[in-house]
């Protein structure tokens, strides 16, 4: 039961993008197009699930040393090999899977949702308990699905609104902003859904 | 190339008015755009934000500068992020110990400041070719570009979410006003995501429409410049025929 509220307050009520304001980069340049922003939600779930449990790893050395305070350094350096290392193994064993995914993964290095989940990750589940890191990893992977919905909903609006007279200042960013601003206000609705 | 002093100090106005009016990183470049939203729900908390991500990017433009014929271009991206992971520790740690307020009310943002792409563009885009000093201008201009745009979402924000003007306290100093009778009527749709995401819609939209006017205006005045010009040239060429 807890990890169905974990999960379901992963992907709706905290919803990274639309309440937590994390990976808002890649949510307004790629969803243009509706299979762009699924390749990158793909990517994007893959890497924070992926990235939640080896940063749990390093924050267990960080711990065992007492050298919590190079948390930032040591997570996005994890983060940038990590991502570096995925591209390389997708390449070499599963290219059908690069060629969906591979132009997205170097994008990921900065985005901030991914070392949003580590350090979030480490402040809400900690590292003493071995559930710790099942919750850490669930959480990362459905904080991604979370993210992939939102990027979707967006991209289906966005391909809606090519044919829509916007006025000339709004176009572009603008619009997009409102329409995630008004996506924003059906999720305040799921906000109190778990406690 | 030697350049005056009076070239110099033009060229270093224009780089970092370039930071902060033309191209400024939040409303014309769109980077960085997490804590633009994230913060702002009030005018302080912008711009300790903005005063935070300054500093790195200052320190980063400047060390990612002088290293810039040491650094190996393969691995020039990892150390970029790590100079600038270094920086923002030392502001997570001097802002803990000093302003633990501020430390508390940034939260996870403040970490984040190592992905913010706005700091790693700049390296990449400017202080990997311009000398040392350029750099640390760039930098101080984008900075308070970024500053300024955090202040104005926030003060939007705060004025009609919590009813108040840069109310709140920044290293001890308490500063602002909170308007009671208008407290009564905020809208917390405001404070709220949704309201982070319509202020910096309506202001990109805004600042859309006033570049235009001003091009449209410019164009105008070439145009009639030329046309001045052109009947000048006839008159000329009217005379040289009479």
């Amino acid at each position: 039961m807890t990890y169905f509220i974990l999960i379901i307050g992963a992907v709706f009520v905290n919803n990274f993008v639309l309440s937590q304001f994390l990976g808002i980069c890649p949510f307004l340049g790629v969803s243009k197009k509706i299979d762009t922003s699924l390749g990158m939600g793909m990517a994007v779930i893959f890497v924070m699930g992926i990235a939640s449990i080896f940063t749990w790893l390093i924050q267990q050395v960080l711990v065992a040393f007492s050298i919590e305070y190079l948390q930032t350094i040591a997570f996005i350096l994890v983060i940038a090999a990590l991502v570096q290392l995925v591209e390389m193994v997708l390449k070499k064993f599963m290219p059908s899977l690069y060629s969906a995914l591979g132009v997205y993964l170097p994008l990921i290095t900065t985005n901030c949702a991914v070392l949003g989940v580590a350090i979030l990750n480490i402040q809400a589940f900690g590292i003493e308990t071995a559930s710790s890191l099942l919750q850490s990893f669930l959480n990362g992977i459905f904080s991604g699905v979370g993210f992939t919905l939102a990027i979707l909903l967006l991209a289906g609006i966005r391909e809606r609104m090519t044919n829509a007279d916007v006025p000339k200042p709004f176009r572009g960013f603008p619009i997009t902003l409102i329409s995630a601003c008004i996506m924003s206000m059906a999720f305040v609705a799921f906000s109190g859904m778990v406690g | 190339m030697k350049r005056s002093f009076k070239q110099n100090m033009i060229k270093s106005g224009a780089i970092v008015s370039n930071g902060i009016i033309t191209n400024n990183p939040v409303f014309r470049l769109v980077l960085g755009t997490c804590p633009v939203l994230a913060v702002t729900t009030s005018a302080v908390n912008g711009l300790g934000m903005g005063l935070a991500a300054t500093f790195v990017l200052l320190c980063s433009n400047m060390l990612v500068s002088a290293l810039r014929r040491v650094i190996p271009d393969k691995v020039r991206i990892p150390a970029y992020v790590l100079i600038i992971a270094t920086f923002v520790t030392v502001v997570q740690m001097v802002l803990r110990k000093f302003i633990p307020s501020l430390y508390d009310s940034l939260g996870i943002y403040l970490p984040l400041i190592v992905v913010n792409c706005i700091i790693l563009a700049r390296a990449e885009a400017f202080a990997s070719t311009n000398p040392v000093l350029d750099s640390a201008l760039d930098g101080i201009g984008m900075g308070l570009g970024f500053t300024a745009a955090l202040m104005l979402i926030g003060i939007i924000r705060e004025f009609f979410g919590s009813g108040s003007f840069f109310f709140g306290e920044l290293a001890g100093i308490k500063m602002g006003w909170q308007f009671s009778a208008l407290s009564d009527f905020s809208m917390s749709i405001f404070i709220l995501p949704a309201g982070g995401f319509l202020v910096f819609g309506l202001l990109m939209a805004a600042v859309n429409a006033l570049t235009d006017y001003a091009q449209k205006k410019k164009d105008k005045a070439t145009q009639m410049r030329k046309s001045e010009i052109k009947a000048k040239n006839e008159i000329k060429s009217e005379e040289v025929a009479l």
